[in-house]
């Protein structure tokens, strides 16, 4: 029983990998040969759907569109969030478990439901088509779950430690840069992953709030796939490239990840 | 840990709560605005009362939506949550092979949602897809564009796909923090595999499996993307769960109160199951 353990998991990665292999298997085909022919390889390997990607600038700007305001939100979501949480962890204030409830309740919100009104609401404020807008749409789900995981991970450090610091003459703010925000590194990091993870992988909003100037890449996938009579061999590729900045975020969270999953409430 | 009690915290909270009233309160005001109103364009509205509302409630079109999002969801939860910590059980507690599992399987959560709806389409058609054409050589006809439990049951195997590494990942963050000691004294003790399960880890799971069902719940109750990309809610209206339903009514047919009342109606239906889900949470919080 015990020898056969590493089959589960084993059969589960290998169950996640083959979507993920067709794709790229299909990504290194022409066009041609995935409608006519049905092969676990492609027969004529091409480069060509990538290097489409490459040369035109709707398709590379996408991709710069895209992280460009995942990483503006990610900066706005957890600098804000930072002290708020601090605040949720460490004092009892007028209005604290409702306001921390209603945050909640805005990561539980529909996105289907906002789609018009931020339609509406960023028009009207000369936002549209922003990667702003974008950027600060997003806050509405990944702000309550920063502040979800930094007050997790914040709850876990021991009040003594302000206490000592107080003692030993610490002015509050010199306290929280100097000695706070190195302490909680870890969770300041899975709380910018979990941003990061959120926004990348969001489109309605993105799609919904963008026209030309600010278009996330996933967007441009589905105009493509819809325009051009279903380019198969290009959307795989374009499919394929997006999956590479998730993977490197992973790589470098990779020993916390179990933890920050689990909001830094283990 | 005792809490100090402090008004000024308040401060701290201020960004936070603008940053959020402004996308939340504003949108959601405009919503209950147009739940109340008919308009026929140009910015013209008339006042109609509770008529959406109880227009929706009443619509067959919603409860048939509603009772496929439940359906779904509780699919959903049945599978993904004994799967996830069946795995989570199975996996290494340490050396490279832990690095390996929690890196490969945390891939389809990074990947956009519509991506991961376009991949499985490809996946899974029936000429050109390794799914479609496995099932199909195994001579069963298959074809997830045209029978409704085949959409079906590709949705719920995307799904599967996708987010059950959710679920493995906070399990196994609630394994790897029970003690040792624990594990000893239930060898001593000479206790069944299934008797460990039973007294030691799962309720020391309990806090993590928590967070998962809402999480799972929360997102599998609001899915758009993938199931618009992969089946664009077809065949027919096999797959249009409320979401998808909402976004024809909201920007297809631009019918704003109808689809401002759905909206609402939808956001209470979550709100209220979360709320109770939050509130077991925090009671299991309490007692520790």
């Amino acid at each position: 029983m015990k020898k056969y353990k590493w089959l589960v998991p084993t059969i589960y990665i290998i169950f996640l990998m083959l979507p993920i292999y067709w794709l790229l298997n299909m990504s290194f085909k022409t066009t041609t040969e995935i409608i006519n022919t049905f092969s676990l390889w492609p027969r004529e390997f091409t480069l060509d759907n990538y290097k489409a990607i490459f040369t035109d600038s709707t398709w590379y700007n996408g991709y710069l569109n895209s992280i460009y305001y995942v990483v503006i939100n990610t900066v706005i979501s957890v600098s804000a969030a930072l002290p708020a949480a601090y605040a949720f962890s460490r004092y009892n204030f007028l209005g604290d478990k409702h306001l921390f409830f209603w945050l909640l309740t805005n990561r539980m919100a529909p996105p289907a439901i906002f789609a018009l009104p931020f339609f509406q609401f960023y028009s009207s404020i000369n936002l549209f088509d922003t990667h702003l807008a974008v950027a600060l749409s997003h806050c509405l789900f990944n702000i309550p779950l920063a502040v979800w995981i930094l007050e997790g991970f914040i709850s876990a450090v021991p009040k003594e430690l302000d206490e000592t610091a107080y003692v030993d003459g610490y002015s509050f703010w010199r306290f929280f840069f100097k000695i706070f925000i190195p302490t909680i590194t870890a969770g300041i990091g899975i709380a910018m992953f979990f941003c990061f993870m959120f926004s990348w992988v969001e489109l309605l909003l993105a799609k919904t709030l963008t026209a030309v100037a600010a278009k996330p890449i996933a967007a441009i996938m589905t105009r493509t796939a819809s325009t051009s009579g279903y380019e198969l061999g290009l959307l795989a590729a374009a499919g394929c490239l997006t999956i590479i900045p998730g993977v490197i975020v992973i790589y470098f969270v990779r020993n916390y990840i179990a933890k920050g999953f689990a909001l830094g409430r283990v | 840990m005792g809490k100090t009690l402090n008004q000024k915290a308040w401060f701290f909270v201020l960004p936070v709560f603008i940053l959020v009233a402004f996308n939340a309160a504003i949108p959601l005001m405009t919503v209950v605005n147009y739940s109340f109103q008919e308009t026929f364009g140009d910015n013209v509205f008339f006042w109609e009362g509770t008529k959406w509302f109880k227009q929706i409630l009443r619509s067959e079109r919603f409860h048939d939506a509603l009772g496929r999002q439940f359906l779904f969801t509780s699919i959903i939860l049945i599978i993904q949550i004994p799967l996830g910590i069946a795995i989570a059980l199975s996996m290494p507690k340490k050396g490279p092979g832990v690095s390996i599992c929690l890196v490969l399987m945390s891939m389809p959560l990074l990947i956009p949602w519509n991506v991961v709806g376009a991949m499985w389409n490809i996946f899974a058609l029936p000429e050109i897809g390794f799914l479609g054409k496995a099932i199909n050589t195994l001579g069963i006809k298959y074809n997830f564009t045209q029978q409704p439990f085949a959409a079906w049951f590709t949705t719920i195997l995307m799904d599967v796909w996708h987010w059950t590494s959710l679920v493995v990942l906070l399990s196994y963050a609630g394994l790897c923090a029970i003690p040792d000691a624990y594990y000893q004294a239930a060898k001593i003790d000479g206790a069944s595999r299934w008797a460990v399960l039973r007294h030691i880890e799962l309720p020391k799971m309990k806090k993590v499996l928590t967070i998962a069902i809402l999480l799972r719940f929360m997102d599998s109750f609001m899915i758009y993307t993938e199931p618009f990309v992969l089946t664009g809610g077809g065949p027919g209206n096999a797959t249009a769960f409320l979401s998808i339903d909402l976004v024809k009514i909201a920007l297809g047919q631009f019918d704003l109160g109808p689809a401002a009342a759905m909206s609402l109606i939808y956001f209470f239906i979550v709100l209220l199951i979360c709320w109770v889900f939050y509130n077991l949470m925090m009671k299991n919080e309490g007692q520790k």
